[in-house]
């Protein structure tokens, strides 16, 4: 039965049918949609594991002390990321420009690792076409560090806003999401440092 | 009529002190080292495989429960991504498997 | 009336303020103006993919006909289905979820205004992007499946264009999916909980999650596909190991979530359509709505019903045979829960009813096709037959394009605050269902004649030249009939209104409680919501003996006009959306000729990023 007297409602400007912050739901829903693009770089990988004709083969130019260097520092950026957002939370904005800037400079640091990796796997002869393993390492390594450059550029511009004053009144929210973002991108490279680095691969090809 | 948002859960809500996500920082790295040591160790096969996923899986919940603060969020958020990365999973596993790829 | 007023700072970031004149459509965030923009343009695309069809049909009209070469004829067949599938159905259905989402259900707009724009923009600019090649060396030609290895070794820049068309508008497509999907669980009206929702809003949130889980993976493929053809990558190449068929998967993966992206706004709006003109409400909608969410479901497991015949094997085949045969029944039970629907209704068939249930008959057939290629070994004599293209064209022109022009004439009021013309859209239907079914109908004997898709030609011994004749009939007959629709519109607007209430339907729903067209911002007071169809209950009770009742004016508790006016804070325009939009084609423009082109467009994107980014808010 209709209600007879339609009262004025005066909403809250943040009134949410779920009491969840919209932008919060919007970015874990775009995290899960990265699980099935990230998922698809990987099983190519996996498919054609141990499938190249010619070497290069991983064990050729794999350094595992090297990457696992790498993957502290990332593991570690993620540690930095939510000291950030405790900070915000404590709305100490110079302690939390400096574990952005922290973050970034760990996160650049991993950038310019997986760069020099590159370079010196490049230098012992395996480029994006030479074979299978070429081809996947590269699409699926590259693509995680686009994400981690893109997610460094977010954090710089998280402390840009923060030295104008637009991040003053609620500092914790915009860097609880590039923070949840930051570490998506951390969970991803712990899967691939996994199953690409460690998991062997078998010596020359199986089929 | 009554508006909702988690400005006041937020206050309430639980975070981790720097001590306990430096805690787990330290879990995680004893984790990854572990993962490297294993990779070097005389395992080998699918025994190998399985230690370091499982290490790899328990990497991987950590960041995601208390980094990303799901074990402290709401249902809907956890649910939200376990959808996607469930569903991932599922439907990958399935192509590698036409292609005679044991598992994953 | 409410004021609605912004302001700026000074220079670059200053924020553009008007909401009218012709500029105010290109920084515009309000979903309506949006939806509308999709509709338009994705109508305009309709045209050229029927202009597509009509070459398809001319050519086939004759054995050994010379209209089209067999090249051409590839890039006119390719091109048809990618501009029906992506520049037609999937923005339309963009345009109604766009215009109708928010007014349903109580909200002033969608959940990232600013995001809904750039949604648009990058689909523009990505359709106008993928049309380009035809003058740039030719339009892709690989079929709308890119197969590889003839897509990713083909030499020229036709299957490029493919595969960066398609990335372009999928972020469009991708973007769009997260906004709805946000604005479906969070910003319904107070007492609108999930299940008093529309069907029609209920199916674009299962839509928007497919879009959400299916796009990545295509643009995974998309990309794989690139990296092979541009820098000599061996993901599809066999010479070094690669696997065809895993671009197969990959399509497939996406491909058939995407076929119900196809149908199933086509479902809601059929289930918005049918209660109002049976003046009855829609039976079982609980089962509407489990079975729209199973359909989603259950459509990321059929996939490989694709690929019956890629020598997958027994069990594999056997598995997604049964999944496709399980499919039909969430499907099944919508079409029964509509019969239910019309049964003992008080029907009226106006134009919008006649589409609805034109739909509803013709998936019907399509769908029958479609449960025989679920059996394995049937589906091993249709396949790429043009038992297939049957089966598609009765599912997606009949169930999804026919709901579309259902919606179209069912909406027009709400949209344009006029009415098309009803007897011109009677006559229109008629000449289109039966020029549809001339069409396609015939293509069921063609295919398991041993006509073969896809292929310019056909030799005049094989005894299908009079079934393509009357299909390229039927063809030309949907032509006049669309031309009529074009002709009505285009009367319907340069004619002053003849409307003389904003509900000329006797609806249901809520945004049938706005004027026609509404208010920029929708609702004068947000309403609070009591039940399903809660705008048919504010209208009628129920007497004694279930009669419906008329409740007086006015004790309806409607707002008012002037009842309650406040300021009503709206999102202010922003130029910024379309700024980052052009670093799209810039992008797609420099993987095919420089690196320059590529750091331009990945330049404008982050720039554009940025000024969205500190750009100021709404201010009073």
């Amino acid at each position: 039965m209709a209600d007879v007297t339609a009262p004025d409602i005066v909403l809250d400007e943040h009134y949410t049918s779920t009491g969840l912050r919209s932008t919060k739901l919007a970015m874990w829903l775009f995290l899960a949609s990265e699980c099935l693009l990230f998922g698809g770089l990987i099983t190519a990988y996996i498919l054609y594991r141990g499938a190249s004709l010619t070497g290069p083969y991983p064990q050729d130019v794999f350094d595992i002390g090297y990457t696992s260097v790498s993957s502290f520092v990332l593991l570690a950026s993620s540690l930095t990321m939510v000291l950030a957002h405790n900070a915000a939370l404590d709305k100490d904005f110079p302690r939390m420009r400096l574990w952005l800037t922290g973050t970034a400079m760990l996160g650049l640091t991993f950038v310019g690792g997986q760069v020099f990796e590159f370079t010196s796997f490049y230098r012992e002869g395996l480029t994006i076409k030479t074979n299978l393993f070429g081809t996947t390492f590269y699409t699926l390594t590259g693509f995680h560090g686009v994400h981690v450059t893109v997610g460094v550029l977010m954090l710089l511009i998280l402390v840009v806003m923060s030295w104008r004053g637009s991040l003053s009144d609620e500092p914790a929210f915009p860097v609880e999401m590039v923070g949840l973002y930051w570490h998506f991108v951390d969970i991803v490279w712990i899967v691939i440092f996994t199953l690409v680095y460690l998991i062997p691969s078998p010596q020359g090809p199986i089929r | 009529m009554t508006t909702t948002d988690d400005t006041k859960a937020r206050h309430t809500e639980y975070h981790p002190s720097t001590r306990e996500y430096v805690r787990v920082g330290l879990i995680l790295v004893a984790f990854t080292c572990l993962e490297v040591w294993l990779s070097y160790s005389s395992l080998s096969g699918t025994p190998l495989i399985a230690a370091l996923l499982t290490c790899t899986l328990i990497k991987f919940l950590m960041v995601i429960g208390y980094f990303m603060h799901l074990k402290f969020d709401n249902g809907r958020f956890s649910r939200t991504f376990a959808l996607g990365a469930i569903g991932a999973f599922t439907l990958y596993a399935a192509v590698l498997l036409m292609f005679g790829v044991w598992g994953k | 009336m409410a004021s609605v007023s912004v302001s700026g700072s000074h220079g670059v970031l200053r924020r553009p303020m008007s909401t009218t004149g012709f500029w105010s459509w290109f920084t515009t965030v309000d979903h309506k103006k949006i939806g509308i923009m999709y509709g338009v343009s994705s109508f305009l695309f309709f045209i050229l993919g029927g202009v597509e069809a009509l070459l398809i049909r001319s050519q086939l009209a004759k054995p050994g006909n010379t209209l089209l070469n067999a090249d051409q004829y590839n890039q006119i067949f390719t091109m048809h289905a990618l501009t029906m599938i992506f520049l037609f159905v999937m923005p339309m259905s963009a345009a109604f979820f766009n215009y109708l989402i928010p007014l349903m259900i109580g909200a002033r707009d969608v959940a990232f205004p600013r995001l809904n724009a750039l949604s648009f923009w990058v689909f523009l600019l990505g359709a106008l992007f993928l049309n380009s090649s035809w003058f740039l060396g030719g339009a892709p030609d690989g079929g709308w499946f890119g197969y590889a290895p003839n897509s990713t070794t083909e030499p020229g820049n036709a299957m490029t264009f493919y595969a960066l068309g398609l990335l372009i508008t999928g972020v469009a497509s991708t973007i769009g999916a997260i906004n709805l999907a946000i604005t479906v669980i969070n910003m319904r009206a107070p007492g609108m909980s999930m299940f008093r929702m529309p069907v029609f809003v209920w199916m674009g949130l299962v839509v928007q999650f497919l879009l959400a889980f299916s796009l990545p993976i295509i643009t995974v493929a998309l990309f794989q596909m690139l990296f092979d053809r541009r820098w000599g990558t061996a993901f599809f190449d066999p010479t070094r190991g690669g696997e065809p068929l895993l671009w197969q998967h990959m399509f497939w993966l996406f491909g058939h979530p995407e076929v119900y992206i196809l149908i199933l706004p086509a479902f809601g709006i059929i289930s918005e359509i049918l209660p109002v003109f049976s003046r009855k409400p829609l039976f079982g909608y609980q089962f509407i709505v489990f079975s729209g969410i199973a359909i989603g479901f259950i459509g990321f497991g059929v996939w490989v019903h694709h690929m019956f015949a890629t020598g997958l094997g027994p069990v594999a085949n056997t598995a997604f045979g049964i999944t496709t045969a399980i499919i039909a029944i969430p499907t099944g039970i919508k079409i029964f829960n509509w019969m239910g629907t019309m049964y003992g209704g008080d029907l009226r068939f106006d134009t919008p009813m006649l589409y609805a249930v034109g739909a509803v008959a013709m998936f019907v057939i399509g769908g029958l096709s479609g449960v025989t290629h679920s059996i394995v070994p049937s589906d091993y004599q249709q396949t790429d037959t043009y038992y297939i293209v049957a089966h598609f064209h009765y599912v997606l022109f009949g169930g999804a394009i026919f709901a579309l022009f259902g919606g179209m004439y069912y909406w027009w009021p709400k949209v344009f605050g006029k009415m098309l013309n009803e007897r011109w859209g009677k006559v229109q239907f008629w000449i289109v269902i039966v020029g549809f079914n001339l069409a396609f109908g015939p293509m069921h004997i063609l295919g398991l004649g041993g006509m073969i898709r896809r292929e310019y030609t056909y030799p005049a011994s094989l005894g299908l030249t009079f079934w393509n004749q009357v299909s390229t009939v039927g063809a030309f007959t949907i032509a006049v009939g669309v031309l009529l629709f074009i002709i009505n519109a285009v009367r319907t607007q340069l004619k002053p209104s003849t409307l003389t209430t904003d509900d000329p339907w006797d609806a249901r729903t809520l945004e049938w409680t706005t004027s026609c067209p509404p208010a920029d911002y929708n609702f004068e007071t947000i309403p609070t919501v009591h039940s399903l169809d809660d705008f048919w209950h504010k209208k009628y009770a129920e007497d004694e003996s279930g009669r419906l009742v008329r409740v007086p004016a006015g004790a309806s508790g409607e707002a008012h006009p002037g009842h309650g006016a406040h300021a009503i804070h709206l999102p202010s325009p922003s130029f910024w959306p379309l700024v980052v939009s052009f670093g799209f084609p810039l992008l797609g423009y420099g993987v095919l000729y420089s690196w320059w082109l590529i750091g331009l467009g990945a330049a404008v994107i982050a720039v554009g990023l940025v000024g969205w980014a500190l750009e100021p808010s709404v201010a009073e």
